[in-house]
């Protein structure tokens, strides 16, 4: 479904990106750990089709199209979802009405009817229930006043609406109690299916208590220094990411 | 961010849709200005004397004036002795009596524009008072408001047949030597709205005129006269749209409301005159005197306007809060784009006790637009326990426009309670990419942000004006949105 081939990103001058290579496939769940500035943030923002990075090397191939020569909100339309580590507030804009366009615009890019005002509030209303979303907050200005937590919550709820075949999390754990990321981890597992795959991004290893990986990629400078099944991540907390950074010469000898 | 400000810039340089021009023919007076020209205009419109004694009282005034330039627009001079003080379309004698009788290369025009004449028009429940250039074509629904004694005409119409309270009121909210453009256009205003709503009845329709400039090097020297009595509400609606064209034009209009004891007069306005090229070639100076005089006991005037065309917007549609407990406000969204500038706000004066004020001021730049917020509050020894509330925010949309902010706040009563609020942001790319990322479009992005910035405003507005707001402000953004 997803694969990344040698990919090399600079911002402002500076490489961040490496050389990335990974593959995903329909159905799993990947996770990306690492230390602060290690790059897995900027991964999920050139995946998504942030136009600040430059990509200088490498290519990017979902459901077999070049992704990298496509516009953000085409690689939204095929599919591709980001849950923002800071969802951006949009004011005088309510989230239903953001919510029924983006969806309108994605359905209308699959050639399907574009859904009426009362239909998509049937559509949200069962979703809100899922996900314990509070009523009010759909009708408030696109994350305007919310909460850290309400923040992240919306960006679940929003996956839920737009069904993504790719979703990419980033960092969505980070300022959740735990009560709120026992909730959010339900939303994304209530997602997790055949037809989609899932792309954590975590700093910790606590949100993938509740999002069990099927395999942990371990980033540090700009590179994947070590991929493995769920224990990685176990392994990690144990040890901290010093561990690894000790370690990485060894890795790269390896390879 | 270069890709996104490119395309914000695109958004913003998109072409008047508007820009059409009409062959009619016009008759008009010679241009330039002298007490003959003001003679003639009065003796074409079969004026009573005291008001050609009006004009000229004005136009001796204007001549000891000068041009203000405390305004925060640059423009070359104005020759006003080039420029042609009247111009009618040229009718039958005695004016159309239907609408069979009108021009129909001018009822062309007004379809291309949609605006409603006809049948149809019944239906959506607006009076239409059409001012082509100088003399109002048609007036429909007339018979309906006269039945509740709601007087709806042209001005000039009004000078014949109601002539003792134009004599009331006329000057009296802006007095001929109130300042320069009103002065000139109190000397050869042409024509313009009149409407009276007796005491105790509410206006059941929203009263409606579309204004249009269409004669060339003629300019628009509207007056609009409306007098609400005790106990009535009226609401009503000015919009308005121009050909293209490739000089200046002045147009210097003077609105003028009276609202009496309880009485309640809403005033919305869409604004989209031709703004020039992107260049900023051609397009209307808007030099624009607009006020209203709360003079009963809780009385309110609400001003909202939505001001996207024109070269030069020069307004400050104000209230004078004289009757106690009355209430002013305005809510204004302004946007600039191209080389169009506008210096627009408010004038709140509250004179009577417990009068109380709104100011909600939306400026919007892109390209190299300039957007100058310019609000005065007075507060007046008389008026105690007076409040205001402002709130003035700019959006810059590219870094190449500007928005500016002066707001003047007088106080002399100290039981006055004052808040101001103000806010500049640009349009973040953090704010599109997340639309984007959602599947909108850029284009779509933007004016589902800009949209959302104004809606503070766009809910004052009446339904069906509030949907075309909308739908302006979009057109205007669009590279190809619509």
């Amino acid at each position: 479904m997803l694969e990344i081939r040698n990919l090399k990103v600079k911002a402002g001058g500076k490489e961040i990106l490496r050389g990335i290579n990974l593959k995903v496939n329909v159905g799993e769940v990947h996770s990306i750990m690492g230390p602060n500035g290690s790059g897995k943030s900027t991964l999920a923002q050139v995946l998504a089709g942030r136009e600040t990075y430059e990509v200088t090397e490498g290519e990017v191939w979902y459901d077999g199209k070049n992704l990298l020569e496509m516009a953000p909100e085409d690689r939204a339309r095929e599919g591709i979802f980001m849950a923002f580590q800071y969802p951006v507030e949009i004011p005088g804009v309510s989230n239903l009405y953001f919510l029924r366009s983006a969806l309108n615009a994605i359905r209308k890019h699959r050639g399907l009817d574009e859904f009426d005002a009362m239909d998509f509030l049937t559509l949200a209303k069962e979703k809100m229930g899922l996900l314990r979303v509070d009523e009010n907050l759909m009708s408030r200005p696109v994350n305007e006043g919310f909460s850290g937590g309400e923040k992240k919550r919306n960006e679940i709820f929003q996956m839920a609406i737009l069904e993504p075949r790719l979703a990419i999390l980033d960092e969505t754990d980070s300022g959740l109690d735990i009560d709120a990321l026992r909730i959010v981890a339900e939303g994304v597992n209530s997602l997790r299916g055949k037809e989609r795959a899932i792309i954590v991004v975590t700093h910790y290893q606590r949100l993938l208590n509740y999002i069990i990986p099927d395999y942990v990629h371990v980033l540090s400078e700009g590179r994947i220094v070590r991929s493995g099944g769920k224990h990685l991540a176990l392994e990690l907390e144990d040890k901290g990411y010093s561990w690894l950074e000790e370690a990485e010469p060894k890795r790269v000898q390896v390879v | 961010m270069v890709t996104e400000t490119r395309e914000i810039e695109n958004l913003a340089s998109q072409e008047y849709k508007y820009g059409f021009y009409t062959p009619i023919e016009a008759e008009s007076v010679p241009p330039g200005l002298n007490e003959e020209i003001i003679r003639m205009i009065s003796a074409k419109k079969n004026e009573p004397e005291w008001l050609l004694e009006w004009r000229l009282r004005a136009y001796r005034h204007w001549l000891t004036m000068s041009e203000p330039t405390w305004g925060n627009v640059h423009y070359p001079p104005i020759d006003y002795q080039n420029i042609v003080y009247y111009s009618a379309p040229k009718t039958q004698k005695d004016g159309p009596k239907s609408l069979d009788e009108v021009d129909p290369e001018l009822l062309e025009t007004y379809k291309k524009l949609g605006i409603p004449l006809e049948e149809q028009e019944m239906l959506a429940g607006v009076a239409v008072d059409a001012v082509f250039d100088s003399v109002s074509v048609a007036t429909t629904f007339k018979e309906k408001l006269a039945e509740l004694g709601i007087i709806f005409c042209s001005f000039s119409e009004a000078v014949q047949n109601h002539p003792d309270l134009v004599r009331k009121y006329l000057g009296s909210v802006v007095p001929y030597s109130d300042n320069f453009f009103a002065t000139l256009n109190s000397a050869v205003f042409t024509d313009g709205s009149f409407a009276y709503v007796p005491k105790g009845v509410r206006c059941p329709m929203e009263l409606s005129t579309y204004f249009r400039i269409n004669a060339a090097k003629t300019g628009q020297f509207e007056r609009t006269l409306i007098i609400a009595d005790d106990n009535s509400y009226v609401s009503y609606l000015e919009g308005c749209t121009a050909p293209m064209r490739d000089e200046n034009q002045l147009h210097a209009a003077v609105v003028e409301l009276i609202a009496h004891d309880n009485a309640e007069i809403k005033y919305s306005t869409i604004q989209n005159w031709y703004p020039g090229d992107s260049e900023g070639k051609g397009g209307i100076y808007n030099f624009v005197t607009k006020r209203g005089k709360c003079l009963g006991v809780n009385s309110k005037i609400s001003w909202t306007q939505v001001e996207t065309g024109s070269a030069i917007t020069w307004k400050y549609p104000g209230c004078i809060l004289q009757g106690d407990n009355s209430i002013g406000e305005f809510y204004s969204v302004a946007m600039t784009r191209g080389r169009q500038q506008a210096d627009t706000g408010t004038k709140m004066i509250h004179i009577g006790r417990n009068t109380r004020s709104t100011v909600v001021s939306k400026g919007i730049s892109a390209g190299y637009g300039q957007n100058t917020y310019r609000g005065l509050v007075k507060i007046l020894r008389s008026a105690d326990k007076a409040r205001n509330y402002t709130q003035c925010d700019s959006l810059l949309l590219g870094d190449k426009c500007g928005a500016h902010t002066f707001p003047y706040i007088e106080i002399k009563n100290s039981s006055a309670q004052m808040e101001h609020e103000a806010s500049t942001s640009k349009i973040g790319e953090d704010q599109i990419f997340y639309c984007r990322q959602r599947g909108l479009s850029a284009e779509d992005a933007v004016s589902m942000i800009v949209n959302g910035f104004c809606k503070q405003v766009f809910k004052e507005l009446p339904m069906e004006f509030a949907v075309e707001a909308q739908k302006l402000l979009s057109v205007s953004l669009e590279g190809s949105v619509g």
